[in-house]
């Protein structure tokens, strides 16, 4: 497995990392869309990037995949800058648009063995169509499947190749819960044969149930990159408890938790009424820090 | 085997005669198993043969039925629908729909690519061809080519659909997406053919409007399978009295030429409005 998150700062590339980004700069006309970017994923490493729309996110992945040029700044993708690639480069990436992979008249096991012969080692295409459950729709037209579905067959197409870097733009927009489930023990199985992962979402409980670490881009710079549980201090807040006492609904902010709990049930000798303890959730964190940004 | 990153000298990749081999599988089945595009592409010659055939009634003189004189411009429309007006509509569709994108994303030699829509061109335009000799020649009871001309018939076609090919290609990055395709590219084709003499004998043009066909590929590909279909009496009708077949070698390769440094200057692999 060998997760080795590199830590992220300033100074120059670092050369073990899947992804190095330094002072990562791009415009488009008067508009700053990266503003100074650093970032380093490890290899092995599930890495979600969260921001608003408009945050620079697809652009910096789009950076990274080697479909945009950069204004400025130095970026190192599996050890190659990502402006000047070969088949062999992209044949070691796995890429998810955000766009999606478009249309066509070939149906879904078609398209997936069509993509697994551009590649030198590719998964058996039954197979991962197996693994993201589109097995029963594999005789069916690309064009047929329903917008879920359709992700899905992007996500085929992507890990097909069988990737070392899988990048993931916004991969579940479109899923019903449990097409969501299914689709985080995919990453869970992928990460655990070692592939590193990009992912960019909108889905908070998304990027804490799937990421090593999050990092938070608004308006083209690094908020914070942490741990989900530690982001924004969320460690340390305060953690809110809430009980009924007496008819009446009680909370407490505390630092100790387990004490204050503690506390409590010696009060009551027994069940405590309605108990609950709510740590800020990411969304809560989330929110916090792109309202300060902006 | 996890998905560690391998090191350059042990990835090995595909042949590109394989690869290729996968893209010329999959255009022929995007082409042939949508319905729009077969109908309109392979039918569309066909029903104007049928239509124009029995509907006109020019004197051509030396003894031609007008359909004889029609075939030439027909088999012209056809080339030009399988090559220039099917590929810009596809790829502008490609371009627009985020398939280009993805492709370029993978490691997919983007020659591969063009390999595939070449095929793709080449059996739509094999199959239009037969279509309009068999319907000549059942319907019309036209006089088929013979001997030394099918030689003729097959080296005009293929250079013709070749430069038409590669003009598609041009043609498909003037279109801003999609929908603006078939708006774009249909009227350029439909006034190249009628220029060209595809519709209207050629030599009842202007002299003006002859030269302005002359720059473009399809008034030689017209001539030249005039030359294929027409008896040598007729000879007299050309603008220069002369089937020219030297010319029409001459332009249509060098129509290959430039298209193929056109293509590779201007071809895009997202939308130009795309951010």
């Amino acid at each position: 497995m060998g997760v080795s998150p590199a830590p992220s700062s300033g100074g120059s590339l670092d050369p073990a990392a899947a992804i190095s980004i330094r002072g990562l700069v791009k415009r488009y006309g008067d508009f700053l869309a990266v503003d100074g970017l650093d970032l380093d994923i490890g290899q092995g490493e599930t890495f979600a990037l969260l921001g608003p729309n408009g945050a620079g996110k697809t652009t910096t992945v789009e950076i990274c995949e080697g479909y945009r040029s950069r204004d400025g700044g130095e970026v190192r993708v599996l050890g190659e800058d990502p402006a000047r690639t070969d088949r062999r480069w992209k044949s070691q990436i796995g890429i998810v648009l955000q766009s999606g992979a478009g249309e066509s008249q070939l149906t879904v096991r078609e398209l997936v063995r069509a993509h697994a012969s551009y590649y030198p080692e590719p998964r058996d295409p039954d197979e991962v169509l197996e693994l993201v459950g589109l097995t029963e729709k594999a005789g069916a037209r690309g064009r047929m499947l329903s917008g879920g579905q359709r992700r899905r067959l992007d996500v085929a197409l992507g890990i097909v190749g069988r990737p070392a870097l899988l990048f993931l733009d916004e991969p579940t927009t479109g899923f019903d819960p449990e097409a969501r489930r299914q689709f985080w023990s995919l990453i869970r199985s992928l990460r655990e044969l070692g592939t590193t992962i990009l992912l960019t979402t909108h889905y908070l409980d998304e990027a804490e149930a799937l990421a090593d670490r999050v990092a938070v881009i608004a308006r083209g710079r690094l908020m914070e990159v942490a741990v989900p549980s530690a982001l924004g201090g969320r460690e340390s807040a305060p953690v809110v408890v809430t009980w009924t006492e007496d008819g009446v609904r009680r909370h407490e902010a505390t630092a100790t938790p387990t004490a204050f709990v503690a506390q409590l049930a010696e009060r009551f000798a027994g069940e405590i009424p309605d108990l609950n303890v709510v740590r800020p959730s990411l969304e809560d964190t989330y929110l916090r820090m792109i309202g300060e940004a902006s | 085997m996890t998905a560690q990153a391998r090191s350059p000298e042990q990835v090995r990749l595909p042949s590109l005669s394989a690869v290729y081999r996968v893209r010329a599988g999959v255009e022929i089945k995007e082409f042939f198993r949508q319905r729009e595009a077969v109908v309109f592409t392979l039918l569309f010659p066909v029903l104007l043969l049928v239509a124009l055939g029995a509907g006109l009634n020019y004197r051509i003189g030396s003894g031609v039925s007008f359909p004889q004189y029609f075939m030439a411009g027909v088999i012209t429309a056809g080339i030009v629908g399988a090559s220039l007006q099917n590929l810009a509509i596809s790829i502008a569709g490609e371009r627009s729909d985020g398939t280009l994108k993805h492709l370029a994303g993978t490691p997919l030699p983007k020659n591969a690519y063009f390999v595939g829509k070449v095929a793709q061109v080449l059996a739509v335009t094999v199959v239009t061809l037969v279509l309009l000799l068999a319907a000549g020649l059942v319907i019309f009871r036209i006089d088929l080519p013979s001997g030394g001309q099918w030689l003729t018939f097959a080296w005009v076609a293929i250079l013709g659909a070749a430069a038409c090919t590669l003009l598609g290609i041009v043609v498909s990055t003037l279109a801003r997406n999609s929908r603006s395709a078939s708006a774009t590219v249909t009227p350029i084709a439909l006034a190249l053919e009628f220029i060209s003499g595809v519709f209207i004998p050629f030599d009842r043009f202007p002299h003006w409007v002859q030269v302005v066909a002359s720059i473009f590929p399809v008034r030689w590909l017209a001539q030249g399978l005039r030359s294929v279909f027409l008896p040598h009496a007729l000879v007299s009708r050309e603008p220069a009295g002369s089937w020219e077949l030297g010319r029409v070698a001459l332009v249509l390769l060098a129509w290959c030429v430039v298209g193929l440094l056109l293509a590779v200057r201007t071809f895009r692999w997202q939308d130009r409005d795309a951010g």
